[in-house]
């Protein structure tokens, strides 16, 4: 891959930033049911755009097969579920009180964030950890069928689990 | 470099938060559920690229321990597993209640207070 200047990260970096927080703040305050499910899909693209960033391309990748291909295509067919879809996002008694609490929570991690004292890797990343993140998806998948095996099968049996649990609630009786 | 992805991550955790609190439908809960579960995401993505693993720390880089970096990425692909499997619960559910009692509104489901 050809390396991207540093000048264009940083901006793809606040755009995407920009994009992912703005959208987000539209999906809490719409009140039209399905733009807030679009805008939903916006936020979770561009934060598959900052795991490309993150040298994290299987991930994104991920992102962009699960939740814009499949869950927003439930989230979709359950606004449908909705009467009302263009009101229907309307705010409950308690909004205020969870305005300040999620003020609070965000100025308290914030403060813990700056405070703490991280162990970063240097800037130019060591020559054995700069060839995992050459190759993310291969090393990425070693690691899931050899140390992570046990919680890579039981995250299989959980998907079945949901399956089987999802069809079993939604059939007629 | 660290710092504002773990804020970004933060925000939007903190909107998530403030969306499943404040909103009335159920649907719009989910969906703040979602930017929530994202919100792990990247600081997890974050935090593997760019804070040293513990097994480095003590042996320094090496080839056997290279691949250690990547383990907030394995975590990653575990949240985006579970938040597939709580979707398709959630709207199961959601389906349910609808048919049950003809409404998405989250005040309207006090049955346990009667």
């Amino acid at each position: 891959m050809q390396p991207v200047d540093n000048a264009f990260q940083e901006f793809l970096f606040w755009l995407l930033a920009a994009v992912t927080v703005g959208c987000a703040v539209l999906v809490v305050v719409v009140r039209d049911m399905f733009r807030a499910a679009l805008l939903l899909i916006a936020s979770l693209m561009s934060v598959a755009g900052i795991f490309v960033l993150l040298n994290a391309e299987f991930l994104a990748v991920v992102q962009v097969a699960i939740y814009a291909g499949a869950i927003a295509i439930l989230v979709v067919f359950a606004v449908m579920l909705t009467r009302d879809v263009p009101e229907a996002n309307r705010s409950s008694p308690i909004a205020p009180a969870a305005f300040t609490m999620a003020a609070v929570l965000l100025g308290a991690l914030i403060y813990s964030i700056m405070q703490a004292e991280w162990d970063l890797l240097p800037e130019d990343v060591p020559a054995p950890l700069a060839a995992v993140f050459v190759d993310t998806p291969a090393r990425l998948g070693t690691m899931l069928l050899n140390e992570y095996v046990l919680a890579f099968e039981i995250a299989g049996v959980l998907l079945f689990a949901a399956v089987i649990g999802a069809l079993a609630l939604v059939r007629e009786r | 470099m660290l710092e504002r992805l773990l804020i970004l991550s933060a925000i939007v955790f903190c909107i998530g938060m403030y969306g499943v609190l404040s909103r009335r439908n159920i649907i719009a809960m989910l969906m703040s559920i979602e930017l929530m579960f994202n919100a792990v995401n990247i600081a997890l993505v974050a935090i593997s690229r760019y804070v040293t693993p513990a097994a480095v720390r003590a042996a320094g880089p090496t080839e056997a321990n290279a691949a250690s970096v990547l383990t907030g990425q394995t975590l990653a692909a575990f949240v985006i597993v579970v938040a597939a499997a709580e979707v398709a619960l959630g709207l199961a559910l959601l389906i349910t209640l609808v048919r049950q009692r003809d409404t998405v509104d989250i005040t309207q489901v006090n049955l346990l207070r009667r």
